[in-house]
């Protein structure tokens, strides 16, 4: 193994230039089945991704080939031209971070211990947590707002804040990209803003890559540089949202009749569905 | 491997300027806690042990004065007191620390490798197994020494494969997982019944042994086998057991961090079975250790970690312990170590199937 190269560290990448990360022709599945299929993509460095389409369209799926949460079966991810399944593992989690779907919280762990796991792929193989390991597990409480909780136990946080501690853990991890699977669900409004809003401040001051697989179109609309459509485990529309998210694709992808507006509060697309029993005003 | 692999970068150090130390602190100090109170564990849990073993020491059928005793533990007093402490008890104590610690560090890689507190050796058959092993391999094959455990190794790892094969790829939690296993240890369990009566073992200490576990006989060359097959597989262990933190709060979580998830989950459940083979062939399949030791240790311990050394300072105490009360509670009766632990376990087994559905849909 080698040193820690420097542009591992958030603080370094905003200077250092982020590799790209991409899928080339990749093929992901379950049990044989192939949710995508020679997918390719590549993910703009330094900027906000968010991956949207209807329900088993493949996002999640697409996200976890990226991540090497799910094998491939065809194709590559490169990062910076490098194929990741040859990178060391270790490596690629000091360059990668991940927040799975699923998350499982030992009983009576503390939110500092918790949050200081993130830190194992930048400890040796005796590592033990160093000092240096706790200023930038305080770093990632503080930035998620979750530092008055370092010494509580999970279990006894409300959903919104037991989130923002897995996403410290994430932050913890100091990669320059981070990888998210739905990261909004289970919070109310407030929660997903607030969160939202954590990985913009990341991506503007540090200069963070973030890819997340988002439900709500209008939120991602609203905070993506660049937005990936898809449908059916193919990628039917990418771009920035304004150019992206028109009446035409959100019909082609959801099958959804809707009007696309302007939101009044960030000037991104906004999309307005069209019910069977709304349907009032003229069209935009 | 590297042994830090952080240097210091630029970065950090910025970072160390401009942000108060206070909060980097509070997080050592949270650590700190945790570490003390794992320290306290485990010292308590050894002063424990040491009385027990005295306990044990002092107490048994030719009623040897402490002073006797004590006189023999350090060279003095007559041949017959000498053969008491060195060549009867002191090797039953041994036995009992040793398989105690051998099942409840197997018992904690089990439950926490598989993310399920009833994942353990004892339940899922992986005892039986070995037991069956063991048992075909002195009474069918003949053979003896290091070859049982071997034999041991074998049955246990059959067993493994046998659940992965069944009920595995349905996940690791849930109740069908276990049932598997539960079945399995009553096939093994009915088969080394079976052996025993067709090899006409009629001797009452024999046939108990391998069935409900006992370490009433284990002698010298048994305890060498035991101590080195511990040790060796203890230390592999330690080795390999960080993982085990990234690896409890999830496969996703293990992967993104940079674990091989399959390859660690399978070399931990190896070096685990080993464990087992090893205590097994010695002592027999000595019920709930597994199960219960690392229970204890993590309500102990209480910080979210597998609480491995916790575990291990655990199992002996109770292996320990439920031997001296076999031997001498209850003055007449005499009861082998299994019995003993049957009879705390099970208890814990229930109350652990009543709640553990319930968690699991949460």
């Amino acid at each position: 193994m080698t040193a820690v190269p420097v542009e591992s560290s958030i603080h370094a990448a905003a200077v250092t230039p982020v590799a790209d990360l991409a899928a080339e022709g990749i093929a992901v599945g379950y049990d044989g089945r192939r949710v995508i299929d020679e997918l390719d993509l590549t993910i703009p460095s330094g900027r906000v991704t968010a991956i949207v389409g209807p329900n088993a369209c493949g996002k999640s799926t697409l996200l976890r080939g990226l991540a090497r949460l799910q094998p491939l079966e065809a194709g590559r991810v490169t990062l910076g031209g490098r194929d990741v399944s040859a990178m060391p593992r270790r490596e690629v989690a000091r360059r990668i971070g991940v927040l799975p779907q699923s998350s499982i919280a030992p009983d009576g762990v503390r939110v500092a211990e918790l949050v200081g796991r993130g830190r194992y792929p930048h400890q040796g193989w005796f590592g033990r947590h160093s000092s240096d390991d706790d200023v930038v597990v305080a770093e990632a409480l503080a930035a998620t707002g979750v530092a008055d909780l370092a010494d509580r136990r999970l279990e006894e946080l409300s959903g919104g804040q037991r989130q923002r501690v897995w996403v410290a853990m994430v932050l913890a991890q100091r990669t320059d990209i981070v990888l998210l699977d739905e990261p909004t669900t289970y919070l109310d409004v407030t929660h997903q803003l607030e969160l939202l809003d954590l990985l913009t401040e990341l991506n503007r001051v540090h200069g963070t890559t973030v890819v997340m697989v988002l439900h709500d179109l209008n939120l991602a609309a609203r905070y993506a540089d660049h937005l990936v459509v898809m449908r059916s485990g193919a990628v039917i529309a990418e771009g920035a949202p304004d150019e992206v998210l028109t009446r035409e694709t959100v019909q082609r992808a959801f099958g959804l009749e809707a009007r696309v507006i302007l939101d009044p509060v960030a000037g991104s697309p906004l999309v307005v569905p069209v019910g069977r029993f709304h349907n009032a005003g003229p069209a935009a | 491997m590297d042994a830090l692999a952080t240097p210091p970068t630029e970065a950090v150090d910025r970072s160390v300027a401009s942000r108060p130390l206070e909060a980097a602190r509070a997080i050592g100090a949270v650590r700190a806690r945790s570490r003390r109170r794992l320290a306290l564990v485990v010292l308590i849990g050894a002063a424990v042990a040491v009385v027990l073993a005295l306990c044990a020491l002092l107490l048994g059928a030719a009623s040897l004065t402490p002073d006797r005793v004590l006189a023999a533990l350090f060279g003095f007093g007559d041949e017959t007191d000498r053969f008491v402490v060195f060549r009867l008890r002191l090797p039953r104590i041994l036995a009992a620390l040793l398989v105690g610690i051998a099942f409840a560090l197997a018992g904690a890689v089990f439950q926490s490798t598989l993310r399920n507190p009833l994942a353990s050796p004892d339940i899922l058959g992986i005892s039986a197994g070995a037991g069956l092993g063991a048992v075909l391999a002195l009474l069918v094959l003949g053979v003896g020494g290091a070859l049982v455990s071997l034999s041991a190794f074998g049955g246990a790892v059959l067993v493994a494969v046998v659940i992965w094969a069944a009920a595995w790829r349905q996940g690791l939690h849930g109740i069908r997982f276990v049932l598997v296993g539960v079945g399995l240890a009553y096939v093994c369990g009915s088969t080394v019944a079976w052996l025993l009566a067709r090899a006409d073992v009629r001797e009452a200490q024999t046939a108990l042994h391998w069935t409900v576990g006992s370490i009433a006989d284990v002698r010298g060359d048994d305890l060498a086998v035991l101590g080195i097959g511990v040790a060796v597989v203890a230390i592999g262990v330690a080795v390999f057991s960080r993982v085990l933190a990234p690896l409890s709060i999830g496969d996703d979580h293990a992967r993104a961090l940079g674990v091989g998830v399959d390859g660690a989950r399978v070399l931990l459940l190896l070096l685990a079975v080993a464990l087992v083979a090893t205590a097994t062939s010695v002592a027999g399949p000595i019920a709930f250790i597994a199960l219960l030791a690392p229970a204890i240790a993590r309500r102990l311990v209480d910080d979210g970690s597998s609480a491995l050394a916790a575990s291990a300072v655990v199992g002996a105490v109770l292996t320990l312990g439920a031997d001296v009360v076999g031997q001498f509670a209850l003055p007449g009766l005499t009861a082998p170590v299994g019995i003993v632990t049957g009879v705390i376990g099970a208890p814990y087994l229930l109350w652990l199937l009543a709640t553990t559905e319930r968690k699991s849909r949460s």
